[in-house]
């Protein structure tokens, strides 16, 4: 009886393990993607991700963050629509010259509504540091 | 008794079991894959960029495979020509590279760190990291593991954007008590 006890139990902790592994959304985003978020959803639009994969196929990390002036740290950047369409920041590039221009706005205000500015993803790591 | 039991928990078994292996390959999935958009947590399943952005898997299978961070070998991938990434937009921008080691940590207990300038220039300006994160003297700053963990010196890029701070032997690279060790090591990464 008592085996029976022992099994019934570890099936019991087995399927709450399972159902907390498969009911919680993990982090899966992609390593480094950017959650802009201090204006876009206050002016009624997405949350802005900001894949560093994508863009650093494409330019190496000085272009923006030397050239343009980006600061390395989450946050710290003041990214306003205004600046952009004056060609600061993102308008850099996003101006129908190099990148898509600010008219196609839902290609980076993509995120899910209510997620908070910071960086996410995460393969392997998820520091306790302040990004 | 002990018979009787074991064939009464048969299915509980088999439950269990297969479980485990939905576990396990559920681990198993998540490396040397990318996740697609629309399940990686962060963007918008409703929102329309989803079916017109680039999935990381497209791009990222494509260059020098890494088990960790994006899993991408990004300097190598530099370096044998898969990506051909801009240095700059304006053309009166001065690129700098350049090509000179430094040991670091030569009285710790870890192995030895080599930090390469040129990886790390082929990427970064200057100014990026001199003279905010670290003085130009070898030796002018003080660098320890506790301030990388809590993201500062290298930790602003290695844990959030370079490969992270799981990866202790790609910096603790050169092992103590071998000839050499007082001469910086020359070449590859």
């Amino acid at each position: 009886m008592r085996h029976l006890a022992a099994l019934r139990l570890l099936g019991l902790i087995l399927a709450l393990f399972s159902l907390f592994v498969l009911a919680t959304p993990p982090a899966n985003a992609e390593y480094a993607d950017v959650v802009l978020n201090r204006n876009a959803e206050k002016n009624g639009m997405r949350p802005v991700v900001f894949p560093h994969w994508f863009h650093r196929i494409r330019f190496r990390c000085k272009v923006c963050h030397y050239e343009l002036g980006f600061k390395m740290r989450v946050g710290s950047n003041d990214v306003t629509m205004s600046g952009i369409i004056d060609g600061k920041f993102c308008g850099a590039c996003h101006n129908n010259d190099i990148a898509w221009s600010v008219e196609k706005c839902d290609l980076c205000h993509s995120g899910k509504p209510g997620l908070p500015t910071g960086i996410v993803g995460g393969n392997e790591t998820s520091g306790p540091g302040r990004w | 008794m002990q018979v009787s039991i074991f064939r009464a928990d048969l299915p509980r078994l088999i439950r269990l079991a297969a479980t485990a292996l939905a576990l396990a390959a559920s681990c198993a999935a998540s490396a040397g894959q990318w996740v697609p958009l629309d399940k990686d947590g962060v963007h918008d399943r409703k929102g329309p960029a989803i079916k017109q952005l680039q999935q990381p898997q497209e791009a990222l299978s494509k260059l020098t495979p890494d088990t960790t961070g994006n899993q991408v070998r990004w300097v190598d991938a530099l370096d044998k020509g898969e990506i051909a990434p801009r240095e700059k937009l304006r053309p009166e921008t001065k690129v700098r590279v350049l090509d000179q080691d430094i040991l670091l940590n030569l009285k710790g207990g870890m192995p030895i760190v080599r930090f390469p300038h040129r990886q790390h220039t082929l990427w970064l300006d200057c100014s990026n990291c001199h003279d905010q994160l670290f003085k130009q003297q070898t030796g002018g700053t003080k660098i320890s593991m506790f301030n990388i963990l809590q993201g500062e010196q290298c930790g602003v890029c290695h844990g959030a954007v370079s490969f992270p701070l799981t990866e202790c032997f790609r910096c603790h690279s050169i092992p103590r008590g071998k000839p050499g060790d007082e001469q910086p090591a020359k070449g590859g990464p």
